[in-house]
């Protein structure tokens, strides 16, 4: 049944392009109805799951003479990154109720998106992940492309060339590990099973990891992130941060991780202290991290802190992985749900709320316009969004880092200090925009008479809503998303990683 | 252990949350009303509170109220609060300060409903993190309680309030984050966040060598592993009394506050830290805190000194209040310090280590008491006055407002420490205690006593005394209103100057419990 | 020598046959009987009759599958020859169909004769393993293609562009026969069987060197593959649509077929190998130096263009580049793999020809800039274009990336150590990669950009919408369920023993 997720959105988006032109209202409508039903499938079947463990959803065969299969399943980690999809999908749709131009193109677009990412995240077939993860480049380049702000094109195109040179080096590492396997199969577990030469697993972990870690914003690859963010139209940032970069992270565990554990181990030498491309992956995490946090700090463009922002809480999740250790790792899985929702909700805020009504982004003239008093709702999902983004305690955020810090610690005591300091950093970056845009102290004689701003519509509050509502929800209950994440690390395909170093 | 019907402690935690969600529904038609709710609902915490403590048992002095759930499991969190004496004088005292805040905000106009509910969500938050006994739980409120805080400087604040906001923020933030790795270093090692469990693994000297064993840190010897681990949580706790030198937030914060945020701040905010020392640091850590004994001692010594002498040096009534807070906390911390300089079970000084424990929890109570009631004074001041307090703007307001020069002056004497009102008994105490476990600290304490009673002096004899200020000839002295709202205040500083025991009945068994328990 | 049994000669050529004769027949009727009709019509119906011709030549191969091996490989039927004659006469109907709106000439018959007689070319030079018949039905093709190439006579870049095509042709035609003397010299037969059974031999000749050489010249002349590449651009840019969309995609398909039987078969004793960390010499590394140039100067030099049939005669030459490591390979799988390969690859440079010609007709050439907005203007068209050009990027589920994923997994599994052709692997994703860019650009013109504001509204004709549709209902088709050509090919592959 979660299989229809896939469908329900791939038919969505057919639909939207048999819509007759100038239907906007109908496009919206359609679009939400059609995330609602993804929504609802997925939240089924997340409630129906309660332990966690791999369930096989369709295995047919697809190409025999290859042996690929078109094999869906699900565990804990992929159900709860479908929840994820599904409440961004929702959101994002409620966010862009204000898109006039080209209404149905738009969501179809975004529908063969999230349809796409849902087969990422259910694909067990590795060939099927890949189709699903190189699809999702083509609508995502076109939503910034045509509706997007600020060098939209070269965002776009940015954006659209990293990811592609991203699953260029997933593709040779494919290629390359199933002719190593035998040729006989894709699937992910009969591959992760494949006892692969050491010195394979040393050369093909980097470069699949690499590859879709390029998707999740590892520094120094990151540099897409902001400017595609900032291009994007505010649905695809949500989606872009939200779930796109999720599935690098989400490849990097699930393929890269799975299939090379070897590649984690230790060099026979040392460079610059760094003994493994574990250390090295954890060292750019945590640069990430850091680096993520001051560029935002200075940054004057409202949506490019946010943009930076993601860069460094992606580094977290990437930190996480590099733990491996269980409670790091399922760290850095809440981090993925936590950091989805709350970049999707900033986002909102920044390019829907604000951007759409002011018609600027920069911080030094968002001030004077007294926004927390103009559209106090804004101004309030800010501050909460930022709360739960800085990882005070009661929000997602703060599980999900405690988590990472906990593997840290385990893992690498030195880094954990650095990554406190960067959620220092985090606060005063936070605090600092949320300063500039909403409570500015500069008024600049009387308020200039520029054209009114609309009040927070309909659509954005429940939209926020939503996004708030979840966030708190798993701040004070992880359990939710814990009882399935753990167990599903317990999985036979997790056994590399287990035998190598876990705890 | 009392088994109390009702989840009493939640329901106290819970009620000002309702608060603020109500005053916000109220909205901002009729100020007057939002005001007078938002008492209400401050009051009813008070009553509760009361209520606790007529049925809290003093004389186990361990913890009662007791609500324990299990939270997330795999993080060893739990829901569990309850509270022993320690606990129910923070309560005691958090109900108390906020009605008082409230009382001296009554002039706040602007976003009325948003700045009350925002004192309540405050008081929620000290509520929280008094009553919690598990880190996760704890922490959440711990942290949670840095966002009112901040709105209320930050809307409401006076010049420079930008910048004292974050400043506060800022610096608060970086121990917590102090704090919360170093409980993740603990937490890795024995797999729990509660701290009677911490505090019990510590005792039976498990705990660092679990920390030590389970840290894989290249280059650094586990003693160091244990320093560091210590030094995050202390950091975090230090920042927020503060002690010398993280304190450079609170004088801005303090002074840039509107009046009746910063008694929050000082009466009830500025505990959460003490508070910590007491029931976490102390507990799990007292045996790196022997190991740096010295310096630490130092830096409560500096605390103590340096605040008073800089109080001395300020205009503004609200810095030097501000500083004779670092001052007063100073001496708290000299308490906790100097009980365990001597571990073990030597009798000949386990009186001094119970006066010098009981003489925090006292200080802590009366420097709550006082100084939020010295604050409201300066309220008052404030509005009389157009916000002008400068010790200059000042002169012989005892000749147009004998009632407010006397009350003042009373809150004033106490802060000094005279005998006959509340400040003395806690002072007392600590420097009873403390002088034959630390001799050297303590008498250089006494520098520190000296020049607070130079600078309360100075206050009294600046604003009150000398020729009047042609300005204020038509000062009004304190309406009824405003006496009969202070009266419980004055009346409390004499009830505790004359009859201790009345707070020392609630703390001294925790006090020797704590003592007798890690066997100083 | 058996003696000649002629029946069973005209059975085995009688879908050539089929189709020599429809052209004749299609000649004559648009010479007698249209000659004063509109052009529209006369195309219409030249085309409607040649492809029933065609038609009917891929029934007769269907109903009748012959099997059989003449002298020696000189003509062979086999369900892989079937198969690519098959394609190949596909690739034709389309291109027929596809000219029924051109404009472009008054000589329908011979347009469509010449098309039929290349087509009769190309179907024999995929049924022979004999270097006689094989340089003889190739110079039938290229013949043909000149005079296609030229066949706009009112554009001074038709001809040039012929006249290029000719002059590097005749001049590899040359070097082609060169080395096919030399390897008749050297093993004393033409039949490349035999061939291989008399080169074998551990040091390699200097004659058979320059043999080698000289016929992967020839040979990658047709394939458009660098350094014999320079022909490509302005054919492409020049010649009229109709041909230069059968130049590159029917022709591509038989002339990468007869290089890998050439080169797989006839070489089979000298491959060498290019692994790193040893190069043995054989035509191996001629190829892979072939395959690096044209992937490399293909996907870099398309990056500048601004026509887009230039654009898409460099990234021809980059999918040359990929399908020579089909052809380096030289496994079973490889060649099918290659086989797929160069089947969609055809499909979808048909379609972005066909589209290109419409948009052409209207807005007088093929630069990019004319692309702006089109995909307002003709939506079916613009849908289909971007399918073609993601398929030859390489995106799933189209059929482009299949092709890919499968080609790389053959050339990998051809060497016992998968390590040791991954380097050309490697450069071929990382080209791949940058194809991107290229492609993406003509997307965001028919997406992104808004047209001109002066620029007429284009008129979609309704045979080239529904042709496209089909070709691009075939590219999505055979991406998402490639089994359905693969299973053939596989079968094919097998059952001719190659």
């Amino acid at each position: 049944m979660l299989a229809w997720t896939i469908y329900i959105s791939f038919l969505g988006a057919a639909a939207m392009l048999l819509l007759p032109k100038g239907s906007v209202l109908s496009a919206r409508i359609l679009a939400l109805l059609t995330a609602v039903a993804g929504f609802a499938l997925a939240l089924t079947s997340f409630l129906e799951h309660r332990t966690g463990e791999m369930q096989t959803i369709t295995r047919v065969s697809w190409i025999p003479s290859l042996g690929i299969k078109y094999y869906l399943a699900a565990d804990g980690i992929s159900l709860t990154l479908i929840l994820l999809t599904g409440i961004i999908a929702i959101t994002g749709i409620l966010f862009s109720w204000n898109i006039e131009e080209r209404t149905s193109e738009f969501f179809a677009f975004y529908l063969l998106l999230i349809g796409a990412v849902y087969g990422v995240f259910l694909s067990y077939d590795l060939f099927l992940l890949f189709v699903f993860y190189e699809i999702v480049i083509i609508p995502k380049y076109f939503l910034i492309a045509i509706w997007g702000s600020t060098r939209r094109e070269y965002g776009a195109m940015k954006l659209a060339i990293y990811s592609f040179v991203g699953s260029a080096m997933v593709l040779i590492g494919l290629v390359a590990t199933y002719v190593a396997a035998g040729s006989k199969t894709t699937s992910l577990s009969a591959l992760a099973s494949f006892p692969y030469s050491h010195h394979f697993q040393m050369v093909a972990f980097p470069l699949v990891f690499i590859g879709f870690a390029i998707l999740a914003g590892m520094w120094p690859l990151h540099t897409w992130a902001p400017t595609g963010h900032v291009a994007a139209p505010t649905a695809a940032s949500m989606l872009l941060a939200g779930v796109v970069m999720k599935l690098g992270a989400y490849g990097c565990l699930r393929v890269a991780m799975t299939l090379f554990p070897l590649g984690l181990g230790p060099w026979s030498f040392h460079v610059l202290g760094l003994g493994s491309w574990r250390d090295v992956f954890a060292m750019l995490a945590v640069i990430g991290i850091v680096y993520g946090a001051l560029v935002a700090l200075v940054q004057k463009d409202f949506k490019f802190v946010i943009g930076y922002s993601s860069v460094s809480h992606m580094g977290f999740i990437l930190l996480g992985l590099m733990t491996l250790n269980q409670i790091g790792i399922s760290g850095a899985i809440m981090q993925m749900f936590s950091h989805g929702i709350l970049a999707g909700l900033l986002f909102a805020v920044v390019g829907r709320m604000v951007y759409a009504r002011t018609h600027t982004r920069e911080l030094a003239l968002l001030g004077p316009m007294n926004l927390n008093k103009v559209i106090p709702f804004a101004a309030v999902t800010f501050i909460l969004a930022g709360m739960a983004s800085m990882g005070l305690p009661g929000f997602s955020g703060f599980v999900a880092e405690l988590m990472i810090l906990l593997g840290v610690w385990h893992a690498y005591p030195l880094l954990a200090i650095f990554v406190g300091l960067g959620i220092v950093i985090g606060v005063v970056y936070i605090w600092r925009a949320m300063q500039k845009a909403f409570f500015s102290d500069v008024h600049t004689g009387p308020p200039k008479p520029h054209e009114p701003i609309p009040p927070i519509s309909l659509p954005e509050r429940l939209g926020a809503i939503i996004l708030i509502g979840t966030s708190v929800l798993v701040g004070i209950y992880p359990q939710m998303l814990l009882n399935i994440i753990m167990p599903a690390l317990n999985s036979p395909l997790f056994e590399g990683l287990r035998k190598g170093s876990w705890q | 252990m009392t088994s109390f019907p009702i989840p009493v402690l939640s329901i106290l935690t819970a009620l000002p949350v309702v608060g603020a969600i109500a005053l916000l529904a109220l909205g901002n038609r009729n100020k007057n009303l939002v005001r007078w709710t938002a008492l209400a609902f401050s009051l009813a915490a008070l009553v509760l509170t009361l209520i606790l403590w007529s049925h809290f048992d003093t004389i186990s002095g361990a913890l009662q109220f007791q609500e324990r759930n299990t939270w997330v499991a795999p993080l060893g969190a739990e829901y569990h609060v309850a509270i022993d004496g320690l606990g129910l004088l923070m309560l005691l005292l958090s109900s108390i300060v906020v009605p008082i805040g409230i009382f001296a905000s009554w002039q706040i106009q602007d976003r009325v409903p948003l700045y009350f509910s925002l004192v309540l969500l405050l008081q929620a938050c000290l509520f929280g993190t008094f009553t919690a006994l598990n880190f996760f739980h704890w922490f959440i409120f711990w942290e949670l309680s840095l966002i009112p805080a901040f709105f209320l400087i930050r809307l409401w604040g006076g010049a420079n309030r930008t910048k004292a906001a974050t400043q506060f923020l800022v610096y608060t933030m970086v121990g917590s984050i102090g704090l919360l790795l170093s409980f993740l270093a603990l937490f890795l090692a024995t797999r729990t966040f509660d701290f009677a469990d911490l505090a019990t693994l510590a005792q039976h000297g498990q705990l660092m060598p679990a920390v030590i064993d389970k840290l894989a840190w290249r280059h650094v010897t586990p003693d160091h592993v244990a320093i560091i681990v210590f030094t995050g949580a202390f950091l975090g706790f230090a920042v927020k009394v503060p002690l010398f030198p993280f304190h450079t937030w609170l004088p801005s914060a303090y002074s840039e506050a509107p009046t009746g945020t910063t008694i929050l701040l000082t009466g009830a905010m500025s505990k959460m830290g003490v508070y910590g020392f007491l029931r976490i640091l102390l507990p799990i850590f007292w045996p790196q805190m022997q190991v740096v004994l010295t310096p630490l001692l130092w830096l409560a010594v500096a605390t103590i000194i340096f605040s008073a002498y800089a109080a001395l040096a300020q205009r503004d009534l609200k810095r030097i209040f501000a500083y004779s807070s670092i001052n007063h906390l100073g001496y708290c911390l000299l308490a906790i310090f100097a009980v365990i300089k001597f571990t073990g079970g030597d009798a000949a000084l386990t009186g001094e280590k119970y006066a010098a424990m009981n003489g925090a929890f006292l200080q802590m109570f009366n420097h709550g008491l006082t100084a939020a009631t010295l604050f409201w004074f300066v309220a008052i001041l404030e509005k009389r006055t157009g916000g002008l307090r400068s010790l200059d703007d000042f002169g012989g307001l005892r000749k147009v407002a004998p009632v407010f020069t006397g009350l003042m002056g009373i809150a004033l004497f106490s802060s000094l420490g005279l005998p006959g009102l509340n400040g003395f008994i806690g002072e007392f105490l600590i420097f009873k205690g403390s002088f034959p476990l630390v001799p050297w600290a303590t008498s250089l304490a006494v520098l520190g006593l000296l020049t607070t009673a130079v600078f309360t002096l100075g206050i009294l004899q600046r604003v009150f005394y000398g020729p009047l200020n042609s300005q204020w000839i038509s000062f009004p002295d304190l309406t009824t209103r405003e006496r009969l709202a202070l009266a419980p205040a004055i009346g409390l500083m004499f009830a505790l100057g004359l009859y201790p025991q009345l707070v020392l009945a609630v703390v001294n068994n925790t006090a020797i419990q704590m003592v007798e328990h890690f066997k100083f | 020598m058996t003696p000649i049994n002629y029946s069973e000669l005209l059975q085995l050529a009688l879908p050539q046959v089929i189709v020599v004769v429809t052209a004749l027949v299609v000649m004559a009727i648009d010479l007698i009987a249209l000659r004063k009709r509109a052009i529209r019509i006369r195309f219409t119906v030249a085309s409607a009759l040649a492809s029933l011709g065609c038609a009917a030549a891929i029934l007769q191969i269907l109903v009748h599958p012959a099997q059989a091996n003449i002298f020696d490989g000189m003509l062979i039927a086999n369900p892989l020859t079937h198969f690519v004659q098959i394609a190949l006469l596909v690739l034709t109907i389309f291109t027929l169909l596809i000219s029924v709106d051109s404009r472009f000439t008054e000589h329908v018959g011979e347009f469509v004769l010449l098309i039929l007689i290349a087509t009769a070319g190309m179907m024999f030079l995929v049924g022979s393993q004999d270097l006689l018949v094989i340089f003889i039905s190739l110079e039938l093709l290229s013949l043909s293609l000149y005079i296609l190439a030229a066949f706009n006579k009112r554009s001074g870049q038709s001809w040039e562009a012929a006249l290029k095509y000719f002059l590097f042709g005749g001049m590899s035609a040359a070097f082609l026969l060169f080395g096919f003397s030399l390897l008749y010299g050297l093993s004393n037969s033409t039949s490349l069987t035999r061939i291989a059974g008399a080169l074998h031999g551990p040091s390699l000749n200097p004659l058979l060197v320059i043999a080698i050489v000289t016929t992967a010249l020839g040979l990658g002349f047709k394939i458009a593959a660098a350094p014999f590449h320079f022909w490509a651009p302005d054919v492409y840019q020049g010649a009229p649509a109709p041909s230069a969309a059968f130049i590159a995609s029917g022709s591509k398909v038989a002339s990468f077929f007869v290089f890998f039987q050439v080169m797989a078969l006839g070489f089979a004793g000298v491959n060498g190998t290019v692994t790193l960390s040893h190069l043995v010499r054989g035509w191996v590394p001629v190829l892979a130096l072939m395959a690096t140039l044209s992937m490399l100067l293909g996907n870099l030099v398309a990056i500048r263009q601004t026509s887009l049939r230039r654009l898409l005669a460099y990234s021809a030459i980059a999918h040359a580049g990929y399908m020579l490591l089909g052809i380096l390979a030289h496994t079973q799988q490889s060649l099918a793999a290659l086989l797929y390969y160069v089947v969609t690859y055809a499909f979808a440079t048909l379609g972005a020809f066909a589209v290109i010609a419409v948009v052409e007709e209207q807005r007088g050439d093929d630069r990019l800039s004319h692309f702006d907005g089109l995909g307002k203007q003709a939506p079916i068209l613009s849908f289909s274009l971007a399918i073609f050009i993601l398929s030859l990027a390489g995106i799933p589920p189209l059929a482009g990336f299949f092709g890919k994923f499968y080609l790389f997994v053959t050339v990998l599994a051809a060497t016992p150590n998968p390590v040791d052709l991954l380097w050309l692997v490697v450069l071929a994703i990382a080209m791949s990669a940058v194809s991107l860019y290229y492609y993406l650009r003509v997307l965001k013109r028919v997406y992104v950009t808004p047209p001109a504001i002066d620029c007429n509204a284009i008129h979609s004709p309704a045979v080239t919408q529904i042709l496209v549709l089909a070709l691009a209902a075939a590219v999505i088709l055979l991406g998402c369920a490639p089994n359905l050509l693969l299973k053939w090919i596989d079968s094919a592959v097998q059952a001719s023993g190659l």
